[in-house]
């Protein structure tokens, strides 16, 4: 009798069994585990659409410029060698969700993949507080559409080198393209085409050239002191492309404009590493108990289940630190989905170590609920440290290493008991923090009236410089974009010292 | 929700991103390139060809941070027999910065080559670039004995073979029409309507008036054919003379004893350059290999470069071997004629005027071109070695005759590039 429910049978499907497939997720998604999301749109894609999607990290489409040709073939040499497979799935944070579905999978993975990726990932973005703060779910793809007319658009104009230059020297800066706080105002990308538009069009409208003729009055002399002048450009500005785009002296509207959809299109991606841990989690999470709950219904036989229980168990490995492929760091499958597992284990069945670690969620017998919560309000960081419990670190095993260049051995400083629980999980915590992993580096200091040099600063973490060879080439291009000497110093936090200094000229033009 | 199929969207959108990609690092992939010509054999060159290329002009930088000193905690999975306060040696090869660099998603300093693999077709293009053949025109068009047919519209007669159904069909068709031909459904339609009359009974006129216009229809579909032999069209074709796509390229080489192992293998490596060249322009080039010493012979390629003789030297018996095949095998109007001579230049004096003579009168009018090169050191040591003084009279006046010499494996393909250069268009 159970036959009747059945979804399908076998490996192959069509589009009626997703269709089927879908109408059953969907109903367990909301109804049970009440999940909110963004409506779906789910594409069959084949392998090379698929690394073409990887190419573009993860966006249907692009602007055209060699790195992505160079991803492009990295993924594929490595594809074509067998080093590694490709995604089942591929999804993307805009409103309606897209996810990509490849045609080789077999009817159980593209239960899965829906489970996963247009319920798990699709509630993860629509409700946690970095995407909805930071990105525009429902203008992304327009945006794109536009980015990539207009670089091809300024290609004919300008040609594709004078494009290319400027892109590649925005590229490189777009780890500091980013608004990091106070940027409670999402992007709207939509307003963003027409303002380009308006704004050039009003530049050429009011475009007189008699003006430079007349001479000017006395120049005004200006008390420029230097606290005035930061001021006044509001430095330090850590986000340096928007800087540029701004206040660079020399750049031409165009070039100020493809910055600026780099700069967007960074701004995008921003909250994506924060929450990665939390992302996968949250969807390896929901895709298991949405699998499970179909087999209890009945609406997938053992053998599927079977299947769905080996792909989880593929995905959720973590290699010790000694084995291959391992080494510090946290496979986010596997640390996520152990740590939301965790927690509805905490909530509906705690024990006394539990009780004392988490007072207010042990045995509250509402595990989805308590789930929800923690994917809306918090990020990677945050969350595992008010989360990670014993039980997930001695299922890991973890210890903590004191890595002391001044002492010839590394020391074992906490393990996983109790005396070390707490700073493993501040440790790990604090390696999910990106303010630990991107040079800080800002505008402080720009002489317009004079010299017009730039000056950065890196304001260096304990015992980290840049690295120098690709701080110079960075920086190279910042002089470019610049046009004028750049001059980065990297400094000391607590004592003010500068630590070294880096210059760079813009190339002769 | 909706499902969209995508499968069938246009494929190779990344194709554009590869050709930048080629493009930005053109010098260093064709640097690779020819770099894989000391390794692989010449003969597999371009066969899935992977270069690497360095990362430098691949390059992505950016501002990212790496651990030199100080402290730091890293927090590991899979502890097996460590307890709080146990002190482990750092692993060797600088895994004690603790994995330098995993902190950024960084690609480190880029210093690892960037690995792909080229097609045959865009690996050859670098390989060769700015190199053509010269005077190709020569023979390509003209005075070609080989004939193709070529499709040249319609006959009414030919053979059977090569009927064309569609336009035979549709020739058939508008006779049937323009004759009136009654089609088949409205003969069943008559004899239906007949039956159904013969059943009733109540209108025999009609049935009459039917019979008759039946018995005419049926006449008529017999006396004009469905399909009739003035119908039948046949493909024509003409014969054009076809361009030869065909080269032979003769190895000359001299094989005495004063030519050491080094030498020949420069020589090999030439030829199998000048191989792989023609083979990008001809559909099929043939291989001649000739050796000599005093006498010459043709033999198959491995005896050629690795069967050691001894002797003296007379080029011409190379030569005339050479003009024998040449008129035996190889009629200068349909094939393309290449040449290389490897010699480290040694004659024995009384041959060299009767070389050059053979060279100026009977071979270079046959020829597409003739490549001579002098391997190894002697003209270093003796100054111009014999054959070189006798070549090099005739290289100024014929500009089929090219000659060069190359001392160093790594000369080799500057040689070549020499040679092929294009000639800037006076």
């Amino acid at each position: 009798m159970t036959e009747n429910h059945l979804l399908y049978e076998g490996a192959d499907w069509d589009f009626p069994t997703i269709q089927r497939s879908y109408d059953a997720i969907e109903k367990i998604a909301c109804e049970e585990l009440g999940l909110e999301v963004y409506p779906n749109r789910i594409e069959i894609i084949t392998a090379e659409q698929m690394l073409d999607v990887y190419t573009a990290h993860g966006m249907p489409l692009t602007y055209r410029h060699w790195s992505y040709g160079k991803r492009f073939l990295q993924h594929e040499q490595s594809y074509k060698r067998g080093y590694s497979s490709l995604a089942y799935e591929v999804v993307i944070n805009s409103n309606p969700c897209i996810s990509y579905l490849m045609e080789e999978n077999t009817a159980t993975m593209q239960a899965l993949v829906i489970a996963h990726a247009a319920f798990g990932h699709n509630h993860f973005f629509r409700n946690n507080h970095l995407f909805r703060q930071w990105t525009e779910a429902s203008a992304i793809i327009d945006y794109l559409e536009f980015a990539r007319g207009y670089i091809a658009s300024c290609e004919d104009q300008h040609g594709a080198a004078a494009v290319e230059r400027v892109i590649d020297a925005a590229h490189a800066l777009s780890r500091h393209g980013v608004h990091r706080h106070g940027g409670a105002r999402p992007l709207n990308l939509k307003v963003d085409q027409k303002r380009e538009r308006e704004r050039r069009e009003h530049d050429e409208r009011v475009f007189d050239d008699l003006w430079r003729t007349v001479p000017g009055g006395k120049p005004k002399h200006t008390s420029d002191s230097a606290s005035d002048r930061r001021r006044r450009l509001g430095l330090p500005e850590e986000n340096l492309l928007y800087f540029i785009e701004k206040v660079a002296p020399r750049l031409q509207s165009w070039q100020r404009e493809i910055i600026r959809i780099v700069r967007l299109i960074a701004q995008y991606f921003y909250p994506q590493p924060q929450a990665k841990l939390m992302n996968e989690g949250c969807a390896t999470w929901v895709h298991q108990r949405i699998m499970q709950r179909l087999h209890e219904t009945g609406q997938i036989n053992d053998a599927a289940f079977l299947e769905v229980l080996h792909s989880t168990s593929n995905v959720i490995y973590q290699p010790d630190f000694d084995s291959p492929g391992g080494g510090p760091g946290f496979n986010p499958y596997a640390l996520g989905y152990a740590m939301m597992t965790d927690i509805a284990r905490v909530c509906a069945n705690p024990t006394e170590e539990d009780r004392r670690w988490f007072p207010d969620i042990a045995g509250n017998g509402d595990p989805v609920g308590t789930l929800r919560y923690a994917w809306a309000n918090f990020r990677d960081e945050s969350f595992v440290l008010q989360y990670l419990s014993p039980a997930v670190i001695r299922q890991f095993r973890m210890f903590r290493l004191l890595d002391d260049t001044a002492d010839s051995a590394l020391v074992v400083d906490a393990i996983h008991d109790d005396a070390g629980y707490r700073a493993v999980r501040r440790s790990l915590a604090a390696s999910y923090d990106p303010a630990l992993h991107d040079a800080d580096v800002q505008v402080v200091d720009v002489d317009l009236a004079g010299d017009r040099k730039l000056l950065l600063q890196h304001r260096t973490k304990p015992g980290e410089l840049l690295s120098t060879r690709d701080a110079e080439a960075t920086l190279r291009h910042v002089a470019f974009l610049w046009g004028y000497e750049v001059r980065l110093q990297e400094v000391d936090t607590e004592t003010e010292a500068i630590l070294s200094t880096h210059t760079a000229n813009p190339p002769p033009t | 929700m909706e499902i969209i199929d995508r499968r069938r969207n246009p494929h190779g959108k990344n194709l554009e991103n590869r050709q930048r990609v080629l493009a930005r690092a053109r010098a260093a992939v064709a640097r690779a390139a020819r770099a894989a010509i000391d390794q692989g054999t010449i003969r597999e060159v371009g066969h899935d060809q992977s270069v690497v290329i360095p990362a430098d002009s691949l390059n992505e930088p950016s501002f990212h941070t790496v651990f030199t000193k100080g402290q730091r905690q890293i927090v590991f999975s899979g502890n097996k027999e460590f307890s709080t306060g146990d002190r482990l040696t750092r692993p060797p090869g600088g895994q004690g910065q603790g994995g330098a660099g995993e902190g950024g998603q960084g690609n480190g300093d880029g210093q690892d080559g960037f690995r792909f693999v080229l097609t045959r077709d865009e690996f050859l293009d670098l390989f060769f670039e700015d190199l053509e053949l010269p005077d190709l025109v020569k023979s390509q068009i003209v005075a070609t004995e080989t004939m193709t047919p070529q499709r040249t519209g319609l006959s009414v007669d030919g053979s059977p073979s090569q009927i064309d159904m569609a336009r035979s069909m549709r020739q058939s068709m508008a006779r049937r029409i323009g004759l009136k031909r009654p089609k088949t459904p409205e003969i069943l339609a008559m004899e239906a309507e007949i039956a159904a009359l013969e059943k009733g009974r109540d209108n025999p006129e009609r049935l009459r008036a039917l019979k008759d216009e039946l018995a005419t229809a049926l006449m008529r579909q017999r006396r004009i054919p469905w399909i009739d032999p003035v119908d039948l069209r046949y493909r024509r074709f003409t014969q054009v003379p076809k361009p030869s796509a065909r080269a032979v390229m003769f190895c000359l080489m001299d094989v005495s004893g004063s030519m050491s192992e080094p030498m020949k293998d420069l020589a090999k490596r030439f030829f199998l350059l000048l191989h792989v060249f023609l083979e990008r322009r001809y559909k099929h080039v043939d291989l001649v290999f000739i050796r000599h010493t005093e006498t010459a012979e043709e033999v198959d390629e491995n005896t050629f470069f690795t069967d050691p003789r001894t002797g003296g030297t007379v080029v011409s018996s190379a030569l005339t071997e050479f003009l024998k095949i040449q008129k035996q095998r190889y009629p200068q109007d349909s094939w393309n004629i290449y040449v290389a001579q490897a010699s480290d230049g040694d004659n024995s004096s009384s041959d060299t005027q009767k070389s050059t003579a053979m060279l100026e009168n009977d071979i270079l009018p046959v020829v597409q071109y003739f490549a001579y090169i002098e391997v190894g050191t002697m003209a270093v040591i003796r100054g111009d070695t014999d054959l070189w003084r006798g070549y090099s009279p005739i290289a100024q006046r014929d500009s089929r005759l090219a000659m060069s010499r190359v001392s160093d494996r790594r000369d080799i393909f500057s040689v070549f590039r020499h040679l092929f250069a294009r000639k800037v268009a006076a």
